[in-house]
């Protein structure tokens, strides 16, 4: 089953167009790996498909209910309010800098959303977040709060989080980038098992040998546009197209 | 004059005072919140009327703004004039949910915009992020700034003297004269630091209260 498509997204920035024309297909279980330059629009591209951005124009399906279209005008029409609450809670995103809410504890940050959000009882809320904590090799941290933690360990935190409210879908939105080096090994192998519980992802990630390992498809984006895309092997280790070609260049394969 | 009189006549006046101090907290601290909002509406409308109303407040002086709220009901509307005390509820109500307003703003804006975006990914409604997510943060922060305002309240209510309010400075003021003393002056400069010195206690209590989280 499709989880997600995207069709036909356009969205400018005043008179400067970001993305021109994508679409894209992730399929339950898939990995997909967005890689491009800064500022080829794969940030955008993600928040449009989270809906942090209004799309301009285009259609955004999750599991293949529309959450926006294109009108009779050529402008995006976002779902009412109630199906877009529904689509809402169809994906998860995780953040660069993990954005977890400081004032509360991790098993709060983890379980407060299942409570005031999707209205399950404490206990049961805490039964979810000890068993992700776990998971993320946290159970010791339970009671401590963000600032107290390791990046590795605050992004952990944010990933349970995500979790927690049991997504079809789960963004990562260049997850490593605010880490130190040595850090971002624990986050990649979360990832890691993460698919390997065919968990269906999309990461935005400047990590090409992470991309290559874990990913089913790789797409790569620049100006705005798809350039190239496909399996890994193809598009990492034996680019077609010469912007690919030159943007891995800078990477040792 | 009884040196016990004297002491019950002060001891009046400093209820009083206390009474303006905590009305005064009770009622602007959370209009002040709805004025930040106000202030940071999308409605351009209201947006100016409150940036109006604000600069209105912080441009002009308090003693005077008392004596429009007390002296303007007659003199421009021809209504009755209104309760002294109530005038000066009023009229420190309005000028200090100006103050904490900008405060408030200051505070809501200056949290990082990752948090409304986290909140909304996870699916809170505006409401909820704002109260369960925003506010607490806000409030954290502001604190300092919070505080400053609450001890210029404590000495800016001896200005109700201006409107014949019988609070401690103008009970010690006509004692002073009635007895020729500057004696009922020291009592009142010892309340005032007092009353200070255990709000300034009470607030930097709080302030550590919510040093759990950074």
């Amino acid at each position: 089953m499709k989880y997600l498509e995207i069709r036909h997204l356009r969205k400018s920035f005043g008179d400067l167009e970001v993305i021109k024309d994508i679409s894209l297909e992730v399929e339950e279980g898939q990995v997909v790996a967005i890689i491009g330059p800064s500022g080829s629009g794969k940030s955008t591209l993600l928040r449009c498909a989270t809906m942090l951005e209004t799309m301009d124009a285009g259609e955004l399906i999750y599991l293949g209910e529309h959450a926006v279209w294109t009108g009779p005008d050529g402008k995006a029409v976002m779902a009412p309010p109630k199906q877009l609450k529904k689509i809402q809670g169809y994906y998860g995103l995780v953040f660069q800098n993990f954005n977890l809410f400081p004032h509360y504890s991790v098993i709060r940050n983890v379980t407060d959303a299942l409570i005031t959000v999707q209205k399950k009882s404490k206990e049961e809320a805490l039964t979810i977040g000890r068993d992700l904590l776990e998971k993320m090799s946290l159970s010791d941290k339970e009671n401590a709060y963000p600032y107290q933690l390791s990046g590795g360990q605050q992004q952990r935190v944010s990933i349970a989080r995500a979790l927690a409210l049991n997504p079809k879908v789960l963004f990562f939105d260049e997850p490593t980038s605010a880490l130190d080096p040595e850090l971002t090994g624990e986050i990649l192998k979360v990832i890691k098992d993460l698919a390997a519980e065919k968990m269906t992802m999309v990461i935005v990630t400047h990590e090409i040998t992470f991309a290559r390992d874990v990913a089913d498809h790789v797409i790569f984006i620049d100006g705005g546009v798809i350039v190239e895309e496909g399996p890994p092997e193809q598009v990492i280790n034996n680019p077609q197209n010469e912007r690919t070609r030159a943007f891995l260049s800078r990477f040792e394969r | 004059m009884e040196w016990s009189v004297l002491v019950a006549k002060l001891a009046e006046g400093m209820w009083v005072s206390v009474e303006i101090f905590s009305l005064t907290l009770l009622f602007s601290l959370p209009l002040g919140l709805f004025v930040a909002l106000g202030r940071m509406s999308r409605n351009p409308i209201l947006r100016n009327v409150i940036k109006f109303y604000i600069s209105i407040m912080r441009g002009t002086p308090l003693i005077l703004q008392l004596m429009v709220v007390y002296f303007g009901p007659y003199f421009i509307f021809g209504l009755p004039t209104p309760n002294r005390f109530l005038a000066t509820i009023v009229g420190f109500v309005l000028n200090y949910a100006a103050y904490f307003a900008e405060i408030y703003r200051g505070g809501i804006e200056s949290i990082d915009v990752g948090q409304y975006e986290a909140a909304q990914v996870l699916g809170y409604n505006k409401a909820q992020t704002f109260v369960r997510i925003i506010l607490p943060q806000v409030i954290k922060r502001i604190l300092p700034a919070v505080t400053n305002e609450v001890i210029t309240l404590i000495k800016d209510t001896a200005l109700a003297f201006t409107i014949s309010v019988s609070e401690m400075f103008t009970v010690a003021k006509a004692i002073a004269s009635a007895q020729s003393s500057v004696l009922p002056f020291v009592a009142a400069g010892i309340f005032y630091y007092v009353f200070n010195f255990i709000v300034a206690a009470i607030m930097e209590w709080i302030e550590k209260k919510l040093d759990y989280f950074r």
